[in-house]
């Protein structure tokens, strides 16, 4: 891809990064950090798409060991969060 | 699949993480913003099944080992974030960030051995990137782990010539990150990556146990920037749209909560090479105390008039975010006027405390925050301090150069009475003695907060 698409994604989504959590309430500090760290786990999509082209023993040795890695901070990440924000339900009467 | 179909989905899923993230900055939203970024999670994985990319034909290569990798990733992470105890989220949280920086690091070596000599220079600059900071991420996180966890000590680790072997480090760090550029071997990329490791412990040994949240989230925001440098390496617009959120927000969420804690980032990162040995006294442990019954404590909350409850670390330890209820509706029930204090960061992380009353159904009109609470401790007859320590230690406000100064701090002092539920007299998370258990006006309750309130609810019922 064109470096300057590139270089204009990035620059783009740092500011949509930086706006959309600007103001939060120190409540949500944790939820939202273990929401961002879920999100984080799509770094599962490239770890598969490395084990597909893995060619040696030890690249698919490695990127298996990145799927098993990525699919833990992906899954549990956001089951994680679901089970602290479960908890704010009851104030909302 | 096309190309363009498989972009668009991914465009999909990353305008999902933004929702995601929006949703999750407002209590109402937050629990549909985090399952708008789960969707758009498992929609980006589940079409990379799809998409032939011009190297690769379907099914995908080494399809039995994918499946099978992801399983096993299901097997362990649903497990450990269902079982889990509210008091050890911290550290799970912690974990699985780690976690992810490993596997941003192995995504991006397993790139490098395979693109080998067809590396463009960009490629390995960023590959490199991911290297060091995936692997400073997970080694990072797994020492906050180990921190949060208490299997070791909380307090700031400071060997002798400390500074000096972390700057060696990391100048040895950017070297070989300069060599694996030039030189493009294997064996320069795996002593980069062993480097990076220790890096990442001895960058956060010294950090103090209050401060660990706040290093979890600059972590955080760390891996998400090798996601979006892997996204660059493998030209996937999602890997970088999602990274790059991440770091972002990431970034502004560690400063918040730094500033929730009335600390500057290099402050918490860098404050304990230069804080000295603080002196807290030995001898201060065999200061007498005021310590009281569960009737003494009840009969105090059954004539006042206002009340105040600070929890802390130690109720969530104690699982006793029921019983706690339980004595404030007594108290209500018999005309006491009753309110929570909570400080931002109480607890082990941010909203601890306002997570762990949320489940026993406190209502939400009884937390009050820190900035609201605290001009009306001079109206209050009775704080009971239950499990905190260093968030009411007023040495953050009268003792510069202790590690928790200029901290912000609930002024339970300014309350007539002050009552200190706690297991011993061991000082607080920060490690810092609190001279308020010894002021005339307060009453210490030793035991398990669960256990304490228990006595003090049946002893209250009787009055």
């Amino acid at each position: 891809m064109e470096p300057m698409a590139i270089l204009s994604i990035f620059v783009l989504a740092v500011f949509v990064g930086f706006e959309v959590v600007s103001k939060v309430s120190s409540t949500l500090h944790t939820p939202l950090m273990s929401g961002a760290n879920a999100i984080h786990g799509v770094i599962l999509v490239g770890a598969i798409i490395v084990a597909d082209h893995s060619s040696t023993n030890l690249e698919l040795g490695l990127a298996t060991a990145a799927i098993v890695l990525a699919t833990i901070n992906m899954v549990g990440g956001f089951v994680v969060t679901d089970r602290m924000l479960e908890m704010f339900k009851g104030k909302k009467k | 699949m096309s190309r363009t179909l498989y972009d668009l989905i991914g465009l999909a899923a990353g305008i999902a993480f933004i929702l995601a993230l929006k949703g999750l900055s407002h209590p109402k939203t937050a629990r549909r913003g985090n399952l708008i970024g789960a969707f758009g999670a498992t929609l980006a994985t589940l079409v990379v099944f799809f998409y032939v990319s011009p190297e690769s034909s379907l099914p995908l290569n080494n399809l039995g080992w994918i499946l099978g990798a992801i399983f096993i990733g299901l097997v362990i992470g649903v497990p450990a974030a269902r079982k889990v105890q509210m008091t050890q989220m911290p550290q799970l949280v912690a974990l699985f960030n780690g976690v992810g920086g490993g596997a941003a690091a192995l995504v991006a070596i397993v790139e490098y051995l395979h693109l080998g000599t067809k590396a463009t220079t960009a490629e390995v600059i960023f590959t490199v990137f991911t290297v060091i900071v995936g692997c400073v991420s997970f080694s990072g996180s797994i020492i906050t782990f180990m921190k949060l966890q208490e299997l070791m000590t909380t307090r700031p680790v400071i060997f002798p010539a400390g500074r000096l072997i972390i700057a060696a480090t990391l100048v040895s760090v950017i070297g070989v990150g300069g060599w694996v550029v030039v030189a493009l071997g294997t064996t320069p990329l795996l002593i980069l990556a062993g480097l990076s490791l220790l890096f990442g412990v001895l960058f956060v040994l010294p950090v103090g146990g209050a401060d660990v949240p706040i290093v979890i989230s600059l972590l955080n925001a760390f891996t998400g920037l090798t996601v979006a440098a892997s996204g660059y390496v493998l030209d996937s617009v999602l890997l970088i749209i999602a990274g790059t959120l991440v770091g972002a927000s990431g970034t502004i969420l560690t400063r918040l909560m730094a500033e929730a804690m009335g600390r500057s980032l290099f402050g918490t990162l860098f404050g304990a090479f230069t804080a000295k040995p603080q002196d807290t006294g030995g001898a201060a442990e065999d200061r007498p105390v005021r310590s009281g019954s569960p009737d003494d404590v009840a009969i105090l909350l059954n004539y006042a008039r206002r009340v105040v409850i600070v929890p802390g670390f130690g109720l969530a330890v104690a699982q006793a975010q029921h019983t706690v209820r339980e004595l404030a509706d007594l108290m209500i029930s018999k005309g006491v006027d009753v309110a929570y204090g909570i400080h931002p960061v109480a607890g082990r992380m941010p909203g601890h405390m306002n997570v762990l009353l949320a489940e026993a159904s406190v209502p939400y009109d009884q937390l009050e925050e820190m900035d609201e609470i605290n001009p009306t401790f001079s109206q209050t007859d009775v704080a009971i301090v239950i499990g905190a320590n260093d968030v009411v230690n007023p040495a953050a406000e009268n003792t510069p150069g202790c590690p928790i100064y200029g901290m912000p701090i609930l002024q339970v002092s300014n309350a007539a009475n002050v009552i200190f539920l706690k297991r011993s007299m061991r000082p607080g998370f920060a490690g810092i003695e609190n001279e308020l258990l010894y002021e005339p006006k307060t009453m210490l309750l030793f035991g398990d907060a669960k256990a304490s309130l228990t006595k003090v609810v049946s002893a209250l019922k009787t009055l």
